[in-house]
């Protein structure tokens, strides 16, 4: 994780009244990197990603963020159920331009994350869960951002289609330059996503490094318990 | 709509509409004719109802009424959705503060009794007709400004709205584009129901002298005029009184039977059918040995069926698994063993526990032979009662135990599967996730149960926790011999803890194999979900293997095999032909058995 002028977190701390869900985590996120925020329920990762997507407050330093999107992780809850799928995608573009130029921009969004043009008259209850959370993602994406933020997003999908989702994720890193805040509960999915990942427990960082060295030379007690825990196909 | 009480409203709604545009024109005349030959007289064949001070027919006046009546009930409730609707609505327009504000004095207003609210906002407005309509609209405002809030802070807690929030949509905007069209059903509900007692309460007020003031006349003024002599001539009343019961009564109930019918959560579709179960009707015991034998077991609710003539046995002590993404009917399946299909569902096919129809097995014999464990232990858990005495009642009600023996068996119970005998006396919402997971087992093996079926037993817990659960279920296997139905939507749990896994798609089982056996599974389905499901060792250069297309939904599985639009093997006779299960697989081209080294491909 080398400073390029991309994300850098020091000392941010999450308090829900009485309760400190983040406490004290510091990271960097590289230009183009994708790094995978890894723990169990009430470990913090998820209160990182709405605190850097500004749903909650937090203290300490957050540099060269840019502007941040973030895609839920629940495909029925994340799309109006009455809004169509064009007029979603379009809530991202402003309301600058003509509606042409904002239907052709919706339109290009969609083909990047792999949906076709019919997809726009349609609304959310005709689409699949894969397919949501691709309408979600370029959603996201018309907002231009520079990080994106994705929570537990393919943790409601079926195995069949979180594939599809999870190459889009990679390969739109790489097309449009996105950091990512990979937020997970899942090693296995982590591993094949991330270039870098940090173990949180308690609201804290307990280990952090490439995927590689993480997940094949795990230095914590905790980490290994996760990679331990990942049930294996025999 | 279907219901007595909506057929008799809209009965009543048409009436009194049809009344208020015809009633004026028809007897308007009559009812302001001057007769003072014939003044306050009672029922005659001439007038039917009698007539009034000024000799008009009081039945003609009724019905010439409607039409202000419902018209001043109208405007009551317009002014009273637009001032109700406009205040619940601006705590989202408004920053937190502000929103607190408002909300702190909508419930303020709630508090106030509505008939004083209603005297008061008629006395500031001026008395008379304007009075009375500013005053009943006015009391109806403050419930309709609470729901819109509730329903509005529901919807701006959804995602898309954050996400919208995000996006840099402005409150108002949010407001008017997500929140309020996810919100009008409910209140156009919620308004149509407040027509009614717009009207009682216009009538009401012009009763009491504050309404409508001769030469005008509403069904109220009407009752006003004619109160003094209900005792000499009780009929001049009946037709106001009725005209206002018919009408309140009328709105009241097609605005809550609509209100229910929105209400009402979605049902499965089909018709209602009778939940029969039944279940083993063939009188032959089941072949001597399997524990679990499921025959032609399908599960249809009207004319959708999720589940489609699924057949599989288990073995005393043996732990098999069943496989399935979402709409697989792998749950159905479950419920379908445990013989707990909701209503209106429709089971047919045989299931026999030890050889014997589960028709036959009373709840007691079914409860202690047969543990039933789902994704949340919450469910299954009686959030008022302490965990203890709750398992305990397993055993004096289904066992015949002693209350104490009960009590000390639910400890034992327990303590055998990882929950501290102290914790018997928490109550469930103070036991973790995992605690309470092991108190659903615990409660499962009061009765020494030879069969568990589990369904998703660990989808909603941690990672590590999960590992424990399953190695508690594991354990009691591997101790009392129990047999054990595992079903997931995650292959490699279920791969890693049974021996034998039945993978379901579209309803059926398309191929049952040993566990170990998955890598070099024949059917093409098993093959492809093997291959997309990421591991510790998925190649990361290379892109994650996926099944295009989506499992189709129970109710459009198409004719022949339901794989065919997502498999590369397909042909035409594929999309024809139901391929039959033989020899572990169904599928008319498998592959082969183990696959050559290198052909990976499927
Ligand atoms: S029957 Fe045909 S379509 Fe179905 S899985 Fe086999 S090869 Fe594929």
């Amino acid at each position: 994780m080398k400073d390029d002028g991309g994300l850098r977190v020091s000392g941010m701390r999450v308090r829900y009244g009485d309760l400190t869900a983040v406490d004290g985590v510091s990271f960097t996120i590289g230009k183009g990197e994708i790094l995978g925020l890894v723990g169990e329920s009430g470990s913090g990762k998820s209160s990182v990603g709405r605190a850097l997507a500004g749903l909650v407050p937090y203290e300490g330093d957050v540099t060269g963020a840019g502007p941040t999107q973030m895609v839920f992780q629940d495909p029925y809850g994340s799309l109006n159920p009455r809004l169509r799928i064009g007029d979603a995608v379009a809530e991202g573009l402003g309301r600058g331009g003509t509606r042409a130029v904002r239907k052709a921009e919706g339109l290009r969004l969609l083909g990047l994350v792999g949906l076709d043009e019919g997809v726009a008259g349609r609304y959310p209850r005709e689409l699949s869960g894969g397919q949501r959370q691709r309408v979600a993602l370029a959603r996201a994406l018309g907002a231009r951002p520079s990080l994106l933020i994705a929570d537990e997003i393919t943790s409601a999908l079926d195995v069949s289609v979180q594939g599809a989702v999870l190459n889009l994720v990679r390969e739109l890193r790489g097309r449009l330059g996105l950091s990512v805040l990979f937020v997970s509960h899942d090693l296995a999915v982590v591993r094949y996503v991330c270039d870098a990942v940090a173990v949180m427990r308690e609201g804290r960082i307990v280990e952090s490094g490439t995927v590689e060295h993480v997940t094949e030379h795990p230095g914590h007690e905790y980490t290994k318990a996760l990679l331990d825990a990942v049930p294996r196909l025999r | 709509m279907r219901t007595l009480s909506a057929r008799v409203g809209l009965a009543l709604v048409a009436v009194t509409l049809v009344l208020a545009v015809v009633g004026p024109w028809v007897w308007g005349e009559e009812a302001v004719r001057f007769d003072p030959l014939h003044t306050l007289e009672g029922h005659s064949s001439a007038h039917w109802l009698g007539t009034d001070d000024g000799g008009r027919d009081m039945l003609a006046r009724t019905l010439a009424a409607t039409r202000l009546s419902v018209w001043l009930a109208f405007l009551a409730t317009l002014i009273g959705a637009c001032l109700g609707v406009t205040l619940g609505a601006l705590p989202s327009v408004l920053g937190p503060r502000g929103a607190r504000a408002v909300t702190a004095v909508i419930n303020g207003l709630v508090a106030i009794p509505v008939l004083l609210l209603a005297m008061f906002a008629a006395l500031v407005a001026g008395t008379g007709t304007t009075g009375a309509v500013v005053g009943i609209g006015v009391a109806s405002a403050p419930g309709l400004a609470r729901l819109t809030r509730t329903l509005a802070a529901g919807v701006e807690g959804a995602d898309y709205v954050l996400a919208a929030r995000m996006l840099g949509t402005g409150r108002l905007r949010v407001l008017t584009r997500h929140v309020l069209p996810n919100i009008a059903e409910p209140l156009i509900l919620s308004v149509t129901a407040s027509l009614g007692y717009a009207l009682l309460g216009l009538a009401t007020l012009s009763l009491l002298g504050l309404g409508v003031r001769p030469p005008e006349y509403d069904w109220g003024r009407l009752l006003h005029d004619a109160l003094p002599r209900v005792y000499v001539d009780p009929e001049v009343i009946a037709g106001p009184a009725l005209a206002v019961a018919v009408a309140g009564i009328g709105f009241t109930l097609v605005g809550e039977s609509l209100a229910r019918a929105a209400a009402r959560a979605p049902v499965p579709p089909g018709d209602g059918e009778e939940a029969d179960v039944p279940l083993g009707r063939s009188p032959r015991p089941g072949p001597s040995g399997a524990l679990l034998e499921v025959r032609d077991l399908t599960v249809s609710f009207g004319g959708v069926t999720p589940v489609r003539g699924v057949s599989f046995g288990v073995a005393p002590g043996e732990v098999v698994g069943i496989v399935g993404e979402s709409g697989s009917g792998k749950s159905l399946t479950a419920l379908a063993v445990g013989g707990l299909v909701p209503y209106p569902g429709r089971v047919r096919g045989s299931v026999l526990l030890e050889g014997r129809p589960l028709l036959s097995l009373s709840r007691s014999e079914l409860g202690t032979r047969l543990a039933m464990v789902f994704q949340d232990p919450m469910a299954a858990l009686n959030p008022a009662l302490r965990v203890g005495p709750q398992l305990a009642e397993t055993g004096t009600v289904h066992l015949g135990l002693t209350r104490r023996s009960a009590l000390a068996r639910a400890v034992a119970r327990l303590e055998r599967t990882g929950v501290p005998g102290a914790r018997a006396r928490a109550h469930p919402h103070e036991l973790s996730g995992g605690m309470r997971q092991r108190a659903v087992i615990a409660m499962g093996l009061m009765g020494d149960p030879r069969l568990i079926v589990a369904d998703e037993p660990t989808t909603a817990l941690d990672a590590t926790v999960q590992r424990r659960v399953l190695d508690l279920l594991a354990e009691i296997n591997a101790a009392s011999g129990t047999a054990a139905l595992l079903i997931s939507h995650d292959i490699a749990v279920v791969s890693s803890r049974c021996s034998r896994v039945l993978v379901m798609y579209a309803g059926r089982i398309v191929e049952e194999l040993p566990s170990d056996a998955l890598r070099s599974a024949r059917h093409p389905y098993t093959r492809a979900l093997v291959a997309s499901v990421p591991t510790l060792d998925t190649d990361r250069a290379e892109p994650l293997a996926t099944i295009p297309g989506a499992q189709p939904a129970p109710s459009d599985v198409p004719a022949g095999c339901a794989f065919a639009p997502r498999c590369a093997r397909a042909t035409s006779l594929c999309t024809t032909a139901l391929p039959a299960f033989e020899s572990g697989v169904a599928c008319h081209h498998p592959h082969e058995e183990r696959p050559r080294a290198g052909e990976e491909e499927w």
